[in-house]
């Protein structure tokens, strides 16, 4: 909608556990990050379908890496490489 | 002879022409998802109609939409409305008036009450909504034209939010 938002973008369901397993990694490591709810019914889930290929959440897209991801393990694991401790030695080679 | 009623509204306190609206974060509901926005970002992209109506479902609703659907208002500006329902039935709104309108839920009235519009409801217990109300701001909020319903039911004279229109887009 607007593209002076924060860099992270996750889709997410109301009451999801999958989601907020994402969402408890997002505020652990303080990453300003937008909330996009999309609707219980999987056929009424195209947003996620276009930008991820699958209509499943979470989702998140994340501006800075140019990363699109689904899978909360998978994102988990995308963000604690991404943003914390244990990142690769190899990150920053854009600074 | 007029045998029904038509219920007199006290006078709100709005804000007119010529003052800033208030500024509010809501999540605004699209035909795919909703996000948290605020109304200053709408306006900072430009002009924004901010329409005020009862609840998702009642007749009101419905046929205010429907107007403003046809009248093609998006086509010139950013046109949003606001009501107490939930993301899932604004959700629907869109879809069954088949509109490009994008609507912010506030279930708690809290933005109709800061704009002076909210609307007890006889025989609702605990419930209330907004009535019916058009502001018209510029790109710096300020108020253009403001109409708010005076009566119950009450519809705003969309020839004359058409005419504010045209003078200022």
């Amino acid at each position: 909608m607007s593209d002076d938002g924060p860099a992270i973008t996750l889709y997410r369901l109301q009451a999801c556990p999958f989601c907020e397993r994402v969402v408890r990694k997002l505020q652990e490591y303080d990453l300003d990050y937008r909330s996009r709810f999309v609707e219980p019914m999987h056929a009424d889930r195209n947003v996620v379908k276009r930008i991820s290929g699958k209509r499943t959440v979470p989702a998140i897209v994340d501006d800075d890496t140019g990363m699109t991801m689904s899978e909360s393990a998978n994102i988990v694991e995308y963000l604690e490489k991404t943003y914390g401790e244990d990142r690769a030695s190899t990150d920053g080679g854009a600074a | 002879m007029v045998d029904f009623e038509v219920v007199d509204l006290p006078e709100a306190d709005y804000p007119e022409a010529g003052e800033t609206a208030p500024d509010f974060t809501r999540p605004l509901v699209n035909a795919e998802y909703w996000e948290d926005v605020s109304l200053s970002s709408l306006t900072d992209q430009g002009p924004v109609l901010l329409v005020f109506y009862p609840m998702d479902g009642a007749f009101p609703a419905t046929y205010m939409w429907n107007e403003m659907r046809d009248r093609a208002w998006g086509d010139r500006l950013t046109v949003v409305g606001c009501s107490v329902s939930t993301p899932y039935e604004h959700k629907t709104l869109i879809e069954e008036r088949a509109m490009d309108y994008r609507l912010f839920s506030d279930p708690q009235n809290g933005v109709a009450r800061e704009y002076g519009v909210e609307n007890p409801l006889d025989g609702m217990a605990g419930v209330e909504e907004a009535r019916p109300a058009v502001f018209l701001l510029d790109g710096d909020r300020t108020v253009e034209y403001a109409w708010v319903a005076s009566e119950w039911p009450d519809f705003p004279d969309y020839d004359e939010v058409q005419d504010a229109i045209d003078a200022l887009v």
